[in-house]
């Protein structure tokens, strides 16, 4: 056959006769697993298999990425016709398998990171060498955006890896690098050169003239052993325990990737291939998937690229930061920033205390150089960029400066006053404040218009999430600073305005009063935590509150002169209460609603029941579920409402990674369409004909359920 | 028309393991034993019986292929009898008998031997398989758990103990011992080679001497699965306000896995007649209710309760009961709903003592009872069990 060369791929053939086709789609930044791609690499191959002087065929990419899966964009949108749909998938399904059961040897040859359907591409080939680079990943990301292989790959990795192992790798999207891929059983072999590679994938096709897949092979034998034997019914069993126990019911692809499975590995391939496919259009139609598509993989993407930066103001470059206070969020914060390459004064008081901060980095890079995450060669360069001093001049020439001493309005005046002194005029003051508002601390700034607020999450090195506050007089070249800095230090940056508490502080603080409310109104304190871990909460909100003390409430509260609503003065006094007639602070002294021994698990303090008379059906299940969710979307509305959040992404994105909101509801906004504008509305009145004020729903969202909307038309 | 139970037979039972006395007799050659003896306690003609229905829960290789037709031709009673396998779980062997006195009553049938058998030795547990337990379309939504952790759950919801789990235990034990000496179980049978030589005479997990403190040191059965497989918090998705699920089940305080096999031969009147025979109870009531299946072993109360309305009767009105030692939490639990102590409960030990053949414990049970009732010089009795997927049986007999 003719040499080829097209926008999507290209095939030669050698002497030997054997031929390499190369993915390269020219139209695209990376080659996707498209209907168009596989149409016409099905139709090469069939040619190249129908071609007599051709012995096997290479497959390879001319991209760096080999393939990394499917264009998620078009699964956005509603599937119109499902039984099309599925169809589509069969049609495709059926090429590939001329491909394997045609008689001649394909070979990937995996050059570059190969992903969802970019495995299941190579799956479709009858031998898989990569390259040992730790550039290259193999695996099926699918369930983080609610999906599965739907490509084949969810029922034909169980025959290569075992079931145990394919479920591993489906449910908790492994991407393993090529020589953990080689001992699961995903490939066959790696090479350390691209030549070994082609000369290995040459060999194999030489060798092999007829290959049969494994799941054509009726000697072959399923590692591990199939389904109805001891050892497969314990692998099914616990796996549909530990999905169960891990996602509560709410994310329903985790268990199709096991009934695919189950119902697929007992009957031929092409008939399993069938379920796959109406699974996947079945997981594809839910609104879970469409959730973490949206908020979770677009909406994260775009925000962590710095979409959220006013637009015409130039890129800010950042050198040298200053970080004033080197407690936990100061340090954590120098540590970030080193790492992202920035030169780092970290400034304390004492020179002690900037030198312990600098330890935090110090301690985080041991434990990293132990886990094999980095290397000493790293730490030496990170750390030199870490210069602790309790000059205050010291920060000096910095470009960005962020504060994160204690949350006291005085002594953040005379830092900022201080600072100011020697910070150039034209340079960013940022607060790390997460309850004083910026407006506030933006008096003691000469230049109010460079001053912004820039709320880390603890533990700063892991929290994904920065919450930038925008003040009365900050400006667009303060908020495009911010952004730029947030995405230098690879976190995910979401622009909010001023107000009590910003954005994510203010509704998570409603998760936890209205836990505190359902404990008071009877709901046994085991019921209320257990309920939040099985909508999809991290932590209950009793555990919560003890994480961030109960003293610490009581301070925030007493500290702040705004006038206080009837629900806030209610947990306040329920806090108080605790705190003051029962010695119950937190979990930094052991003692909160939980007690928490010396080397053991926590336990719920005993005394709760004595002070909070437990009834099993105080409240249904059901309302303890919704009060809790319910609560924080109201909040989270309001603040769309009030123009604290600029968009209904950024309550989405900041929900999720701020304070752990389940993903699967798409975030605290997207959540209203989930459960249905008019149920969520009508929940809240019922709510607060029992319970009182705090859940009026605004105008707004009535009005926007009248026109038969969905909250992300709120503005438009 | 009344249904009569005319008698009742129960193999010995061997340990379900490799190192039990029964591993070498199939469950088909435990059910023919059985039919044997029971033809020739009476020198029955067993051209009079139209039919076995056995329970039996693993029907697989051994099992498998209705057991209860190849028992039929094995016993030599002819090709005229027919045989039925049935699966209510572990409440198969008293369904049977329901069933049997249901086709008499309806006068479909005349005589019937209704029992069940298991081996547990040869088909281990789950052998066959399970859609409810492996399909995650049915395991996940419904947070499905296995019996151990169910029974964990129930002694964690009502506040069973450890120590009261032993003492329970230990009870069990002490009843079956002297049960077992003073030669209480009449209907049980030895079970023999080819050659007549005794293979096992007795019940071989009895263990006298048992104490609460003998029992302290087993290692609780199920809190790894519970940990590993991710079973706690599936359990206690379901039970919000349990905080933490104590395993206090082991190997000792629950039943033992044996192997065995029991029958009964129930009949019409006018069968009795035919086969000069008189009948030793009758069956009043029998009746099943279903609960959730998370918990799953909650049962026999409430199919119990059933039993007593459909008989006009109140708990007060039963003289003995066996309600079957799943897990000492089970009948614990029962005693509790019924508001009843254990002084007329299991007085000759039960399952954790003995052993619980899946498939024949509900026969089992019925036969232990009528020899009790008639040596106490007692009329009515109540039999209960606790059964997989959320499912109680309960069934009332009373003396002829």
């Amino acid at each position: 056959m003719e040499n080829i060369q097209d926008k999507l791929l290209s095939f030669s053939v050698d002497a030997d006769g054997i031929g390499t086709l190369v993915i390269n789609q020219t139209e695209n930044s990376a080659n996707l697993f498209s209907e168009d791609f596989i149409k016409r690499y099905v139709e090469v191959a069939h040619a190249a298999i129908a071609d007599d002087s051709i012995k096997g065929v290479i497959v390879t990419s001319g991209k760096p990425i080999f393939m990394a899966g499917a264009d998620l964009r078009a699964l956005l949108e509603e599937i119109p016709d499902k039984g099309a749909f599925t169809q589509t998938i069969l049609e495709m399904h059926k090429g590939m398998r001329e491909i394997e059961t045609g008689g001649k040897p394909f070979v990937a040859a995996i050059n570059g990171t190969a992903l969802g359907g970019g495995l299941e591409l190579c799956l479709a080939c009858h031998h898989r060498i990569a390259l040992n680079s730790t550039k290259i990943k193999i695996g099926f990301p699918e369930i983080k955006v609610g999906l599965f292989p739907g490509g084949g790959g969810t029922v034909k990795a169980p025959y290569l890896m075992g079931i145990q192992t394919a479920l591993m790798y489906l449910l908790q999207g492994i991407e393993a690098r090529p020589p953990k891929a080689l001992k699961d059983g995903l490939i066959d072999a790696v090479a350390e050169t691209e030549e070994e590679m082609i000369a290995a994938a040459k060999a194999y096709i030489l060798a092999t003239p007829n290959p049969v897949q494994p799941w054509d092979n009726k000697k072959h034998r399923i590692p591990g052993g199939n389904i109805w034997t001891p050892n497969g019914v314990q692998t099914m069993v616990g796996a549909s325990g530990n999905v169960g126990k891990l996602t509560h019911g709410n994310y329903p692809s985790a268990q199709k990737i096991i009934k695919v499975i189950h119902d697929g590995i007992q009957i031929p391939v092409d008939r399993a291939l069938e379920i796959e496919a109406r699974n996947f259009t079945a997981a594809a139609s839910t609104p879970e998937a469409k959730n973490m598509i949206r908020t979770g993989f677009f909406a994260i993407q775009d925000a962590a690229k710095g979409k959220a930066r006013p637009k015409d103001q130039p890129k800010y470059e950042i050198e040298k930061l200053g970080v004033l206070g080197a407690g936990m969020m100061g340090a954590g914060i120098a540590y970030v920033s080193a790492k992202a390459g920035m030169q780092v004064v970290l400034k304390d008081v004492s020179q002690e205390g900037a030198e312990k901060g600098k330890a935090y980095s110090t301690m985080l890079l041991d434990k990293a150089i132990a886990k094999k995450r980095s290397t000493p060669e790293k730490k030496e360069a990170l750390l030199a960029n870490i210069i602790p001093t309790d000059d205050p001049n010291a920060v000096e020439g910095s470009d960005l400066i962020i504060e994160a001493v204690f949350e006291n309005v005085d002594l953040k005046d005379k830092v900022t006053k201080e600072t100011e002194a020697v910070l150039g005029e034209d340079k960013i003051y940022g607060s790390n404040t997460s309850t004083i508002p910026i407006s506030l601390l933006a008096k003691s700034s000469a230049r109010p218009e460079n001053f912004i607020g820039i709320h880390f999450f603890s533990p700063v090195d892991k929290m994904p999430l920065v919450e930038i506050i925008v003040g009365e007089k900050t400006e667009d070249k303060a908020i495009a600073a911010a952004v730029d800095y947030t995405v230098a230090i690879k976190k995910v940056p979401i622009v909010v305005n001023d107000s009590r508490g910003f954005f994510t502080s203010r509704c998570f603080g409603t998760y936890v009063s209205e836990g505190m409310f359902l404990l008071e109104e009877g709901v046994p304190a085991p019921m209320i935590e257990r309920v939040a871990t099985k909508i999809g909460l991290p932590v209950g909100p009793l555990a919560v509150h003890d994480e961030v003390s109960l003293t610490l409430s009581v301070h925030i509260f007493e500290s702040d002169p705004a006038e206080k609503s009837a629900s806030e003065k209610r947990s306040y006094a329920m806090v108080k209460n605790l705190v003051e007639n029962h010695n119950r602070t937190g979990k930094r002294d052991g003692a909160g609603f939980y007690d928490y021994p010396k080397g053991g698990q926590k336990k719920l303090w005993p005394g709760l029941k004595e002070i909070y008379t437990p009834d099993v059906n105080a409240v249904s299940e059901e309302d303890v579920k919704k009060r809790m969710l319910h609560r924080q979307v109201l909040e989270s509305y309001r603040c769309l409402d009030e123009g604290v959040l600029r968009s209904t992404t950024d309550g989405d994105i900041g929900s999720i990674l701020g304070w752990g909101f389940p993903i699967f509801t798409g975030g605290a906004l997207s959540y209203i369409d989930y459960v249905g504008m008019d149920n969520f509305i009508a929940d809240c009145d019922a709510f607060k004909a029992l319970h009182g004020d705090h859940w009026e729903v605004p105008q707004s969202l009535r009005d926007l359920a009248a026109a038969g909307k969905s909250i992300h038309d709120f503005g438009k | 028309m009344e249904a009569y139970i005319y008698d009742a037979i129960r193999t010995v039972r061997g340990k379900g393991n490799k190192k039990g006395a029964l591993i070498g007799v199939t469950p088909t050659e435990l059910a023919r034993q059985s039919l044997v003896a029971l033809q020739s306690k009476h020198q029955l003609d067993t051209s009079l019986v139209n039919d076995v229905i056995l329970g039996c829960v693993g029907q697989v290789m051994d099992q498998g292929a209705n057991i209860a037709k190849s028992a039929a031709q094995a016993s030599g009673y002819g090709d005229h009898l027919c045989g039925v396998t049935l699966n209510r779980f572990c409440g198969s062997g008293l369904e049977s008998m329901n069933q049997a006195a249901a086709y008499i009553k309806s006068g479909y049938r005349d005589l019937i031997v209704a029992g069940g058998v298991e081996s547990m030795s040869r088909v281990a547990m789950g052998s066959d398989g399970a859609g409810m337990f492996i399909d995650p379309t049915l395991a996940i939504p419904g947070n499905l758990v296995p019996q151990g952790i169910s029974a964990d759950l129930i002694a964690s919801k009502y506040g069973y103990t450890r120590e009261a789990t032993d003492e329970f235990a230990a009870e069990s034990q002490r009843r079956a011992a002297e049960a077992n000496a003073k030669g209480y179980f009449k209907s049980r049978i030895a079970i023999k080679d080819q050659n007549g030589t005794d293979i096992l005479t007795t019940d071989e997990n009895i263990r006298p001497g048992t104490t609460a403190a003998s029992l302290a040191s087993l290692q609780p059965a199920f809190q790894m699965m519970g940990a590993m497989a991710g079973f706690d918090d599936v359990a206690l998705d379901k039970y919000p306000e349990v905080e933490t699920l104590h395993h206090v089940h082991h190997a000792g305080n629950s039943s033992a896995i044996v192997d065995g096999a029991a029958i009964s031969l129930i009949g019409s009147e006018e069968a009795g007649k035919q086969m000069g025979l008189k009948p030793r109870f009758k069956i009043r009531t029998a009746a099943i209710d279903g609960t959730d299946p998370t918990i799953m072993l909650t049962g026999p109360a409430p199919a119990t309760r059933k039993a007593l309305k459909q008989g006009g009767m109140n708990i007060g009105d039963i003289d003995l009961i066996e309600v079957n030692e799943a897990f000492s939490a089970i009948p614990m639990l029962f005693m509790d709903e019924m508001g009843i102590d254990s002084s007329n409960v299991n007085v000759n030990g039960g399952a954790i003592a003995m052993g619980h053949p899946l498939g024949a414990t509900g026969c089992m049970l019925a036969g232990t009872l009528m020899d009790e009732l008639e040596r106490r010089d007692l009329n009515t009795g109540l039999v209960t069990l606790c059964i997989a997927g959320g499912m109680g049986i309960a069934t009332i007999i009373e003396r002829v």
